[in-house]
């Protein structure tokens, strides 16, 4: 895709110099979503870390995951706090719930209508907003409601 | 009661604050301020600034005890401390660090401070402005969700969903705030009363937070004395015992810009915190008094209400009536000198001292007899604390 949900001009993620979440970012730009799995019992977990907490064990993989999801909670911001929002106002925010990762949650915009309904427990697919133009080029994880097709 | 317990052997001496500010509105360093609020606390209790040998703080106060104890002639330094932990959720904590410094034997005599001028530094409310993130707020900044309010919003907006609960419940504990900042020549807000109407037609700041629904931002500085229980019965004031204080969160509770990972979202993280407070006070809700509640959002103050066992959260939208919040009278008068969200967001150390002010009877909306006094910081804003105060009569 070529828009943005949001205006140009908010920080733009990178990977900590350590590369933790290296995996995560490069899977966006190639539309994959990862999640962090311990290698030993299969528990998910995200966002990264180096340890896994039920084990307390390193052997930390990264696994694709299906990108689609139920929103488990949201809010919609109507104040701008960084100049690059101001006008970009109401947008969406929902915390998205993915059951085939063991629950793990993640965040990103609900695409479409700013001012649409959001209803807890919606099923969502992830949409992968690239930013290649920018300095240094990313890709964003973004939310849409589900079709029903594909999933 | 265990011998491991603050209970009755640490108490409050002196508080102090310096004039509350509009934010940025400060007519002096906040290094100034800081001094003016100790001294005030020092004068408050009797006893001389430089016997202070202790200070703890909070949310990465700028006003160092190295400083501090350098500009006020102390004779010596004993403890220094600093809870972990941006935002109000230490203002509890710091009073505990002080009082379990004092009841080990660490120091004799140490202040609690906050002091803030934001038009000096920077302000809370408002997004970063680096060309890149990363770490956990890659995860959230780029979608447009990098402040405090936008950050806890879905926190609230989850429980009100689970337990069917409306936008009234949170603008009884934004009235009563206001309310009783009426009574308070310090508030900020004083003279300026809100109005349900005015509430409801306030604008959005991030859905479920209406303007009134969030904490002000102010200048000035706040600052509290703690002191052995046997000195404080010789000093100048009634004391106000510390009963029970607990810091923390419970599992996995991440850091507040992943706090959506969080596995029980929906929470303030007092539900074990609370519990440890109760068992070491030796009461429980049924017993306190008066409620100070610190209101970074009306959304935490909600969860937190609930998680100290005040009232289930299926009975909240019967609780949480203006009513019932307010002083002298109400069921469980809340934020009574008003709060962080109408007397001024001195990151809750207002409502320390407003929770000390009641036992002494010297609130500007006093609970008659108030005997225990509760006095919760920044729920959500882990890790979080809470502190229970009471009276000479409550340690019978």
């Amino acid at each position: 895709m070529t828009e943005s949900y949001l205006p140009p001009g908010l920080p733009i993620p990178v990977p900590e110099a350590n590369g933790l979440s290296t995996p995560f970012w490069e899977g966006l730009k190639q539309e994959v979503l990862r999640v962090q799995r311990n290698a030993r019992t299969g528990v998910y977990q995200f966002p990264p870390q180096w340890i896994a907490h039920d084990t307390q064990t390193f052997d930390v993989e990264w696994v694709e995951v299906a990108p689609r999801g139920v929103i488990y909670s949201w809010t919609r911001v109507w104040h701008p706090v960084h100049p690059a929002l101001k006008g970009a106002c109401p947008y969406i925010v929902v915390v998205v719930e993915l059951p085939q990762a063991g629950g793990v949650r993640m965040l990103g915009n609900l695409l479409g209508d700013p001012r649409q309904e959001v209803v807890i427990g919606t099923d969502v697919e992830a949409v992968f907003e690239h930013h290649r133009g920018a300095e240094p080029p990313f890709s964003l994880l973004q939310w849409r409601v589900a079709t029903g097709k594909g999933a | 009661m265990t011998e491991r317990s603050l209970r009755g052997r640490v108490a409050v001496a002196g508080v102090g604050e310096t004039a509350y500010y509009r934010h940025g509105q400060a007519p002096e360093a906040e290094f100034v301020l800081c001094l003016k609020a100790i001294l005030a606390a020092c004068e408050d209790a009797g006893i001389d600034p430089r016997d202070i040998d202790g200070f703890a703080s909070y949310s990465n106060d700028r006003n160092d005890p190295m400083s501090l104890a350098t500009a006020l002639g102390t004779h010596e330094l004993r403890f220094s401390n600093m809870l972990w932990g941006g935002g109000g959720g230490g203002g509890a904590g710091s009073m505990a660090n002080a009082a379990a410094a004092i009841a080990g034997g660490l120091a004799d005599c140490v202040v609690v401070y906050r002091a803030l001028a934001q038009g000096q530094f920077g302000r809370f409310g408002q997004g970063p402005r680096a060309t890149t993130v990363n770490g956990d707020l890659a995860l959230t900044v780029p979608y447009g969700q990098m402040s405090p309010a936008q950050w806890y919003a879905p926190k609230a907006m989850r429980f009100m969903h689970e337990h069917a609960i409306g936008q009234e419940a949170l603008r009884a504990i934004a009235m009563a705030s206001y309310h009783h900042a009426q009574a308070n020549p310090r508030a900020v807000m004083y003279g300026r009363p809100l109005t349900e109407q005015a509430y409801d037609e306030s604008r959005w700041i991030t859905e479920p937070f209406h303007l009134y629904d969030c904490c002000m931002e102010n200048d000035g500085a706040a600052a509290i004395v703690l002191v052995s229980a046997e000195r404080a019965r010789d000093l100048k004031q009634t004391p106000a015992f510390v009963l029970g204080a607990a810091i923390g969160a419970g599992y996995r509770v991440h850091s507040t810009p992943a706090g959506y990972a969080t596995p029980d979202l929906a929470s303030s993280h007092f539900k074990e915190v609370a519990r440890h407070m109760y068992a070491m006070a030796g009461v429980g809700p049924a017993d306190v008094d008066v409620v100070q509640c610190y209101e970074n959002f009306t959304g935490g103050v909600l969860m937190a209400l609930v998680e100290h066992g005040f009232f289930a959260p299926d009975e909240a939208m019967e609780f949480l009536k203006v009513e019932n919040l307010l002083a002298p009278g109400g069921k469980l008068p809340l934020n009574t000198s008003g709060g962080n969200l109408a007397e001024c967001y001195m990151h809750g150390l207002e409502l320390q001292i407003e929770a000390v002010r009641q036992l002494r009877g010297q609130s500007t909306s006093q609970v008659p007899q108030a005997n225990v006094s509760l006095a919760v910081a920044g729920p959500m804003v882990t890790p979080v604390s809470t502190i229970i105060f009471g009276s000479e009569a409550s340690l019978g």
